[in-house]
C-alpha cells in the first residue's frame, strides 16, 4: 500500500467528532449491558432522570427516562403542568439547542448510518419539504401535549398517544429486544405492534433516500429544541469576512439549511458538516458571546 | 446580541425556576416510578 493511499484509508477511518459525541451518548444513555441479555429494563435510581433526547425508557438499556415518554404521562395520568420535565427540556435547549439532535440523539445515529447505504439519494422538493417542516411542530402540539393532555381529563388514565402510535424510538430501541426476549410480550403483539413496526420500517427506509426524516419531519424533540436555537449558548457562528461564497457549506449541510443566509436556523442540529466542509474556515462553534462578537465586528469590517 | 444573551439567562433562569418547581412537587419520584415499568404503549403493545 502506498502511503498516500495509507494516509487516505487512516483519514477515511477517523471518527468525526459528531461521530464520536454520537456513540458515546448512545453508550451512555444505554449503558445497561446486561438488560439486553436478560430482557428486562434497568430500575435503578438514574431513571428519574430525563434524558435530552428521544431514548425509550423501555429500552432495556437504558438509564434514565425519555423526556417525551414522561411529558405526556405528567400530561394524562397525573394531570399536572409537568415542571420538571418542562424545566429539564428548557436547560437543555438553553445550553444546545438542536446540537441535541446532532450530537446526542441515538435514533439521529441510526438514521445517519442509513444514509450512508449506497443507494439513490432523494432531495425533497421546496413545495413539499418546507411545509412538511411544519409537521413536527403539530406532532409536539397535539400528539405529545394536546391528545395525552384531552384523554387524561376526567381522572381517566390519558394515552401517550405519540409513544403508542408514532414514536419509532420505542419500537426499535424497546419493543424488538423485549419481544424478541419475552414470550409473553410476543403473544400479546398484535395490530398496534404491527402498525408500529411498520411505521418504523417506512422511516428506515426513508433514511437510506432522505437524510433524517424523522428529525426533519416528525421528531417532537426536534421541535421543542429547534424554538431555543436562535438564541441557545452554543452556537455555529460565519465569519462574513472570511466567507468565501463558495456555497460548499450549504451543499454538504443534511438539514438543507442556507448556512450563509441564516445559520441560527431552526432546523440547523449543528452537526457541524459545514464546519467541516468549509475552505476558509469561516464557520466556527462555541459556547458563548466571545465567538459572536468577533464574527460581528468582522463582519462589519468587510 | 445583547438580545440573544438577555433571551438565553431569561431561558436559563425559567429552567432553573421550573426544575425546582417540579423537584419540590416531587415529579422526579413520578418520572422513575413510571420509567422503571415496562411501557407497553410505547413498546408497541397498548
Amino acid at each position: 500500500m502506498s502511503g498516500m493511499h495509507r494516509d487516505r484509508v487512516r483519514k477515511g477511518r477517523r471518527l468525526s467528532f459528531q461521530r464520536a459525541a454520537q456513540l458515546a451518548c448512545a453508550a451512555l444513555f444505554n449503558g445497561y449491558a446486561a438488560g439486553f441479555a436478560k430482557g428486562r429494563i434497568f430500575t435503578g435510581p438514574t431513571k428519574m432522570v430525563c434524558v435530552p433526547v428521544l431514548n425509550c425508557y423501555s429500552c432495556p438499556g437504558a438509564l434514565g427516562a425519555c423526556p417525551i415518554g414522561a411529558l405526556q404521562t405528567a400530561l394524562g395520568a397525573r394531570h399536572h403542568v409537568p415542571f420538571y420535565v418542562l424545566g429539564t427540556l428548557t436547560l437543555f435547549g438553553t445550553a444546545l439547542g438542536r446540537a441535541v439532535c446532532g450530537l446526542m440523539c441515538p435514533f439521529g445515529l441510526v438514521q445517519d448510518l442509513l444514509h450512508k447505504i449506497p443507494v439513490p439519494k432523494w432531495t425533497v422538493p421546496r413545495w413539499l419539504d418546507r411545509p412538511a417542516r411544519y409537521v413536527k411542530y403539530g406532532v409536539l402540539a397535539l400528539l405529545a401535549v394536546g391528545l395525552p393532555a384531552l384523554l387524561g381529563l376526567g381522572g381517566g388514565v390519558g394515552d401517550p398517544v405519540f409513544c403508542k402510535y408514532l414514536c419509532p424510538a420505542g419500537t426499535l430501541e424497546g419493543g424488538i429486544p423485549l419481544l424478541l426476549a419475552d414470550p409473553a410480550l410476543r403473544r400479546a403483539a398484535g395490530l398496534l405492534f404491527g402498525w408500529k413496526t411498520l411505521a418504523l420500517l417506512a422511516i428506515l427506509a426513508l433514511s437510506a433516500a432522505v437524510h433524517r426524516p424523522f428529525c426533519k419531519y416528525l421528531c417532537p424533540l426536534g421541535a421543542f429544541y429547534a424554538l431555543f436555537n436562535r438564541f441557545s449558548f452554543y452556537q455555529l457562528r460565519l465569519d462574513q469576512s472570511k466567507c468565501v461564497r463558495c456555497g460548499q457549506c450549504e451543499r454538504a449541510c443534511p438539514m438543507g439549511v442556507e448556512v450563509t443566509k441564516n445559520i441560527r436556523s431552526s432546523e440547523c442540529i449543528r452537526c457541524g458538516k459545514c464546519r467541516a466542509v468549509c475552505p476558509a474556515g469561516a464557520i466556527t462553534s462555541g459556547f458563548g458571546d466571545r465567538g459572536e462578537a468577533r464574527a460581528e465586528a468582522s463582519g462589519r469590517g468587510s | 446580541m445583547k438580545r440573544s444573551n438577555a433571551a438565553r439567562l431569561l431561558s436559563a433562569a425559567l429552567g432553573l425556576a421550573l426544575l425546582a418547581a417540579g423537584l419540590a412537587r416531587r415529579e422526579h419520584l413520578e418520572v422513575l416510578q413510571k420509567a422503571v415499568r415496562v411501557c407497553l404503549e410505547c413498546i408497541g403493545i397498548g
